[in-house]
């Protein structure tokens, strides 16, 4: 298969204000190239809510997005605190997150589970003290 | 109804983009946590909110919205507009709170419904 059309981002972990702006970006990107408006919508709601994650979570982290001929992959790869048990994360309503974020829109703990609502496949590896890297899979077509 | 419609019943101020106040809405949601609107919207017009920063604009982004309430008369800062003008959407602010605003705009036939959620 054709090598990937790969968009890189660094996350400043440093601000929350502006987070965000790498999942604009994608947006802008693929829709330029076209892609079906609701493919652009998922892909886009889930690496919005994963680059909050890495800077409410993580202080930051890089940010991968590969466009393959029938896919498109997010790999978001931080050196944070990791993620203690998946499971529980993985939970509506489970959240870690501060009052200050929560006061901001955030912290509902409706992240995870949204990424994994718009992806078609999602998958976390965390090691704690480590980091985190989650991959989402959005098929084409 | 179209964006200056819903700007006309919640006498409401624009900051940005009144070139798009001709598009039409078909429903809109009311809601201050980002999360929500990113788990359950769905092709919805516009956002009222009592929230105010720029995750606003960029929840709307990212759901494809084309308009953002602000209620209770909150001011949306330099950036918060900048942002939504690069997105092409429309910034208002109403002196409603979120219930009245949403309870105006339902009585006045956009319901919020939605074909296919
Ligand atoms: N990149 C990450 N690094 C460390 N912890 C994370 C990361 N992403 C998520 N978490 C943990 O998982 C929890 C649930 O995440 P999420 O569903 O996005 O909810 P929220 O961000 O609203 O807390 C977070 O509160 C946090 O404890
Ligand atoms: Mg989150």
């Amino acid at each position: 298969m054709s090598e990937p059309l790969v968009f890189h981002f660094d996350i400043d972990g440093e601000d929350f204000i502006s987070a965000g702006q790498a999942s604009i970006q994608i947006k802008k990107n693929l829709r330029r190239i076209g892609l079906d408006p609701e493919i652009i919508r998922r892909v886009s709601i889930a690496m919005y809510e994963g680059e909050i994650n890495m800077v409410i979570h993580a202080k930051g982290g890089e940010a991968d997005v590969k466009l393959y001929e029938d896919r498109i992959e997010i790999i978001l790869a931080d050196k944070g605190p990791g993620i203690k048990n998946i499971d529980e994360a993985m939970q509506e309503g489970f959240s870690t997150a501060s009052d200050t974020i929560r006061s901001l829109g955030f912290g509902a703990g409706m992240g995870l589970p949204n990424m994994k609502r718009y992806s078609d496949e999602m998958e976390i590896n965390t090691e704690i003290g480590v980091g985190t890297t989650v991959r989402m899979v959005i098929k084409l077509a | 109804m179209k964006i200056k419609d819903l700007k006309e019943l919640l006498d409401a101020e624009v900051f940005c983009c009144e070139e798009n106040l001709g598009r039409q809405i078909d429903s809109a949601c009311g809601c201050d946590l980002m999360s929500d609107v990113l788990a359950y919207v769905k092709d919805q017009g516009a956002l009222l909110t009592g929230l105010v920063n720029p995750q606003v604009v960029r929840t709307a982004v990212m759901m494809d919205l084309i308009c953002i309430v602000f209620v209770r008369s909150k001011e949306p800062t330099e950036d918060i507009v900048e942002l939504a003008r690069e997105n092409g959407i429309v910034v208002m602010n109403t002196s409603k709170r979120l219930y009245e605003a949403c309870g105006i705009l339902y009585s006045n036939g956009l319901t919020g419904k939605v074909k296919n959620s």
